[in-house]
């Protein structure tokens, strides 16, 4: 489990427009790595790279070589679906399947994998997973009740949940707090940091005091101007993006001087 | 330069009103009206039917006869037709539900925009051709068409009494009607469900990839459960049009007695060619026998419709509107 991530010369297109361009990137396993950047600066389109999800949109590619503990996950012959197995992902909206139960939310993962178990161990993973999200005291008394009638900040934490029930390598987060009040933003970020034991975490975050608070490894991201590739600026440990940041623009940004 | 002046006027008391609520007044009693007027042409339509009957129904005392003319009891008269009607749209469903869902799905979620769009049209014509040509299409085409497959399936499936009995020479069978009926609501249950495919949110569908799901097992995992009722929806509006259908099934089908087999000809008739094929012809006790058929019709419809509603109703807390 945990799997480091490098982007190498990594060029993502919407059709013929070059969305991000040449992105050299190494992320550790077991840390957590946040995105910032103004909108449209591409840091959730290249996230949505690191799990093949980007290319789910018509007309929308990768060039470049992204690696998974060295395994390039866009060479030739490469499954995007093996691909999503090992690289789980939470979005911006909480979006538990409204059809399922709390519990088959979970289970959701393992339905598609085939695998077939006991009770008594689809109950155990079901456990495990929602007190890995500290979800299970708000919900052990209602796992039969559909996800879609938890509040949003607990979606959202079954939807973490969701994914980590599968033990993915890399979990990635495009905004998980943006849809969410500050307590249950408050939850989820004490979450991550528990996740790190475990996961390689990337999260794209618009907040950038969740940034500070949560990650180890910051990397901002910026456009020349509209029309044009968001590229990567810097890329260093939070404390250094924040306090001392090697490029103007970094500077520009987080210190709100922005544009 | 002064700003009083492009300033808009403030009301300075909570009392009397902004204006406006002429429209929603009006559009309100609109509604209103709208709605009655469809209750009130139901039960006309409904009290029709029943008055017209009843000599039909209870001929000792509603009528100055002893019995009905067709047979000895009502009952005797209706049942072989409502049998032949159900059996006819029970076929066009079975055989038109999974193309129909298979084209949508296509439609929606396989094909690429530029083969997507001239399909999903070719398919809307469909729905735009008169039941009179489909009629006669299945009367000198397909019918004669059908004619091997009939003695194919008597030959090995002779023993399943649908297929028993001696085989049509002609292929104007009951199943025939149905294979006919089937093609007219394909359509209909075609761009119903696409449309409905199309609505499932774009992010259950990726929380579905998102968990490695290949595009089958999304669609099973997202789309189908949140087409669910409008899909039940299709079919039933399909099966409403396939049980009143009208003139294609009277020009395909010869109709005579009721049989289990689906496959001989001059068996089995359906309640709307009936009547269609006799109405003209018909006064008094007839007239009666006839409309109480078409009450019956009427009578099955609203049952169809009631059960899809309490079909769909049944999953209302795991539906995603919630």
């Amino acid at each position: 489990m945990s799997k480091r991530i490098d982007a190498v010369d990594l060029n993502v297109y919407y059709g013929n427009f070059r969305a991000v361009e040449g992105v050299n990137i190494n992320i550790e396993p077991r840390s957590v790595t946040a995105f910032i950047g103004p909108s449209g600066c591409g840091k959730t389109t290249f996230l949505r790279t690191i799990n093949r999800m980007h290319e789910v949109l018509p007309g929308a590619r990768a060039e470049g070589r992204l690696l998974l503990d060295g395994e390039d996950i866009y060479a030739p012959g490469v499954d995007p679906v093996t691909v999503r197995t090992m690289v789980g992902m939470v979005f911006q909206r909480p979006n538990p399947f409204p059809t399922m139960s709390i519990r088959d939310n979970i289970l959701a993962g393992y339905k598609l994998n085939g695998t077939r178990m006991s009770k008594s161990t689809a109950d155990g993973i079901v456990e495990k997973s929602l007190r890995g999200a500290n979800l299970w005291e708000e919900v052990k008394d209602r796992l039969d009740k559909p996800g879609s009638g938890l509040s949003g900040g607990q979606q959202q934490r079954l939807c973490i949940a969701r994914s980590i029930a599968v033990e993915p390598d890399v979990i990635l987060m495009d905004e998980p707090c943006s849809a969410l009040d500050p307590i249950s933003t408050l939850a989820i970020e004490d979450l991550i940091n528990e996740l790190k034991d475990n996961y390689t975490v990337v999260i794209v975050t618009h907040n950038m005091q969740q940034a500070a608070r949560v990650a180890d490894k910051t990397a901002f991201f910026n456009i020349a101007g509209t029309g044009k590739p968001g590229k990567l600026i810097e890329y260093d440990d939070t404390s250094v993006i924040f306090n001392n940041p090697s490029n103007k623009q970094t500077e520009d940004y987080v210190s709100g001087r922005f544009g | 330069m002064t700003d009083t002046a492009t300033e808009p006027s403030r009301k300075t008391s909570l009392k009397g009103s902004r204006g406006g609520e002429a429209g929603d007044r009006v559009f309100s009693g609109l509604a209103l009206t709208a709605g009655i007027v469809i209750l009130l042409v139901l039960a006309f339509v409904a009290v029709f039917l029943l008055i017209e009957s009843l000599p039909a129904l209870w001929p000792e005392v509603f009528s100055d006869q002893d019995s009905i003319e067709s047979a000895d009891t009502f009952w005797q008269y209706v049942w072989p037709l409502m049998a032949g009607t159900l059996i006819a749209s029970i076929i066009a469903i079975l055989l038109a539900t999974p193309v129909a869902v298979g084209i949508a799905l296509y439609i929606s979620h396989y094909a690429p925009r530029s083969i997507a769009t001239p399909v999903g049209y070719v398919i809307d014509l469909l729905a735009a051709i008169p039941s009179v040509v489909f009629g006669a299409w299945g009367m000198t085409v397909l019918a004669g068409a059908m004619v091997p497959i009939y003695a194919w399936l008597n030959e090995y499936l002779g023993w399943i009494p649908l297929f028993g009995g001696t085989p049509t020479t002609t292929g104007r069978t009951l199943l025939t009607s149905g294979v006919v009926l089937a093609v007219m609501i394909l359509p209909i249950i075609t761009s119903l469900c696409r449309e409905i495919f199309l609505q499932t949110p774009k992010l259950h569908e990726e929380a579905a990839l998102a968990l490695g799901a290949t595009r089958w097992e999304m669609i099973k995992m997202t789309v189908f459960p949140f087409a669910r009722a409008g899909i039940v929806s299709s079919i039933m509006l399909g099966l409403g049009r396939a049980l009143g259908e009208t003139m294609a099934v009277t020009l395909v089908l010869s109709p005579g007695i009721f049989s289990w087999s689906l496959i001989q000809s001059g068996r089995n008739a359906t309640i709307p060619s009936e009547i269609a094929l006799n109405f003209p012809e018909a006064f008094g006790m007839r007239q009666s026998e006839l409309i109480a058929a078409g009450l019956m019709l009427f009578i099955i419809t609203l049952a169809v419709n009631m059960v899809a509603r309490w079909i769909v109703s049944r999953h209302k807390e795991f539906s995603g509107a919630n």
